[in-house]
Parts: C-alpha cells; sequence; structure tokens
C-alpha cells in the first residue's frame, strides 16, 4: 500500500521525501483540529467525575 | 551487465508476488496504521487537547471577567444592599452578607457563570464554571460544571461542581493535594467567594449525599455555605469519587477590589 503510494508520487527522491513530509503534517494537522475532536466527543465516557444515581 | 541481470532478476520476482500474500500485506499496513492512530490520539488527548482546552479555559474566564467588570458601575447597588441583613447571626464578613442570587440571573443550560481560582493547583488556576455537569458540553470543555440541582456560589447549602482528573485539561489533578485552610475561590458578576478547603471524602460513584444542602445529611436544614467538589478516583480508573469540601469563610463585593491572593489573575 504506502510503497504503492510511493510509486505513484512523481520526482528524484529529494523531491518525494519533500512531497511525503507535506502529505504527512497536513495529515496530522487535520488528525488534531478535526478529527481527534470529533472522536474524543464521541467516545467519551458518560459519567467519569460525577456523583450520580 | 551486472546491472541488467539484476534488474532482470528483480523484476520478475515482485511480478511474482500472489494476491494472497498483496492483501496480507495491505491487512498488515492497514493495522499498524491504526495502531499509530491510536497511539497519536492517546498523545493527542493528554497534550496538545490539554493545552487548547487550557488556552480556551483561560480566555474564557478573562472574557467573563471584562464583562463583569465593565458592568461593574451597573451593579455597584449590590454591595450597599447586604447592610440590612448585617444583624443575622449567620458568620460575619466583613462586607455582610453576599447578595442572594436573583432568578432572572439564572445561568441557562452549558453557560459560563463563575470563575474558580485554586492556588494550590497552580499559580496561574483560573478555570470557568459552566451549568450542569454534562460531560460533552460542559466537563469536556476542561473547566469545571455546577451540578444544576444545588445552590449558587455564597448561598446557604451546597455549591456543588465536578471536573477532570486525567484528560480534557486535567483542571482538578492535584484535588488530592489540598490542604486544610487551602482557599478555593469563586468569582461571579457580584464579587469573590472565599472558600475554605477543610477535607476530603471519597465515596463511590453513586454517592449523591455529597452534594445534599447538608452533605450526607439527607434532607436536613442547611446553616453552612459548603462548596463541595466531585472528581474521579483513582486516577485513570474511575471506580470511585473523591471530594473534597470548603466552607465559605469570606466574600468580597466586586468594589472592593479582588482578594490578594488571586489579585494578580483577575487583571489578567
Amino acid at each position: 500500500m504506502y510503497a504503492t503510494l510511493w510509486r505513484l508520487i512523481p520526482g528524484p527522491v529529494w523531491l518525494r521525501t519533500l512531497i511525503v513530509l507535506v502529505l504527512l503534517a497536513a495529515v496530522l494537522y487535520l488528525l488534531a483540529f478535526f478529527v481527534f475532536p470529533w472522536v474524543d466527543q464521541m467516545t467519551a465516557p458518560a459519567q467519569e467525575v460525577t456523583v450520580d444515581r | 551487465m551486472t546491472d541488467s541481470v539484476q534488474g532482470e532478476l528483480r523484476r520478475p520476482r515482485r511480478r511474482k508476488r500472489g494476491v494472497v500474500s498483496r492483501v496480507v500485506g495491505v491487512f498488515g499496513e492497514l493495522l499498524i496504521t491504526a495502531g499509530v492512530l491510536v497511539l497519536l490520539f492517546l498523545g493527542w488527548q493528554f497534550t496538545l487537547n490539554g493545552v487548547m482546552l487550557s488556552n480556551q479555559q483561560a480566555s474564557d474566564a478573562d472574557q467573563l471577567i471584562d464583562g463583569w467588570q465593565s458592568g461593574g458601575d451597573d451593579a455597584s447597588p449590590a454591595p450597599t444592599a447586604p447592610a440590612a441583613d448585617g444583624a443575622t447571626a449567620a458568620p460575619a464578613f466583613a462586607y455582610g452578607e453576599p447578595p442572594a442570587p436573583t432568578d432572572d440571573a439564572a445561568p441557562g443550560d452549558a453557560e459560563e457563570f463563575a470563575v474558580v481560582y485554586v492556588p494550590r493547583f497552580g499559580s496561574d488556576f483560573k478555570k470557568t464554571i459552566a451549568e450542569g455537569v454534562d460531560p460533552r458540553s460542559v466537563l469536556n470543555k476542561g473547566g469545571a460544571g455546577h451540578y444544576t440541582s444545588t445552590q449558587m456560589p455564597g448561598e446557604v447549602g451546597n455549591f456543588a461542581i465536578a471536573a477532570h482528573r486525567d484528560g480534557w485539561g486535567s483542571p482538578f489533578l492535584k484535588i488530592n493535594e489540598l490542604q486544610l485552610g487551602d482557599k478555593v475561590y469563586v468569582e461571579t458578576q457580584a464579587g469573590w467567594y472565599t472558600y475554605t478547603f477543610r477535607g476530603l471524602e471519597y465515596v463511590t460513584p453513586y454517592g449523591v449525599g455529597v452534594i445534599d444542602p447538608v452533605p450526607q445529611v439527607p434532607n436536613a436544614a442547611p446553616t453552612d455555605r459548603i462548596l463541595t467538589m466531585t472528581s474521579c478516583n483513582p486516577l485513570y480508573v474511575a471506580s470511585e469519587r473523591i471530594i473534597a469540601y470548603s466552607v465559605l469563610t469570606d466574600w468580597t463585593p466586586r468594589s472592593a477590589g479582588a482578594p490578594a491572593e488571586i489579585s494578580g489573575l483577575v487583571g489578567a
């Protein structure tokens, strides 16, 4: 899978490395500010710090 | 010569890779990716998310305080009104009885209506208190939540709040480090309520008695003004609840300025 992706990226190795780093940064940004906050709200335990009947 | 031979040797080998082998390979890479994502998420919860929530809390608290200070002139009659109650037998505060909260000032669901300062938790500890203890709309925002059924700050009875200890900014992380006599300040539009920490208690998650007007004494008529803080215990397990009780020992109207211990934080 990742080998195929690597082959799909054009250019010499240094350019490919650069493109991969940029893509990784973009993925991490999307995860940290959009995906993870959403997952956090979805998976949050119902009651953890409160007393309840 | 050797290059072309090697090239011919390598190519056929790659083509020979069977479908099963390739499917297994992709599946393995997906599993590794999933594992990395889970670890990233856990790391995010306890680092970046905590920092972001803390920053948001600080700016929310400052915004509340700014609103109160700019509206301070309109609220000026409040500190003078309590003088009439001065003769009651309740604890004698330097500025008299704190004003009773008015019904039209009741905060809406999940609305931030107070700021809590606990110097023991950190010299810059400043978090909002919002109405209700719903995890998604209140507690996971990194501040504290007010049990809607309990009293308001300064009222006779029990002002009960809850907050996280392990994640979501961990506002009450050091709740077990409170020491007798530590101050917990609650700021509202009216001014600052100074609660003094008295003791800890550990209960089950169903120990609702701790938020009664007289904690653990159902249906008793309250005379004290209690602040109850609840959080999870043990850390990361949460099979119990840790409870911190404080008692109102002073009250400072807005016109008199913030108590010395937190005055540096209020204007910030």
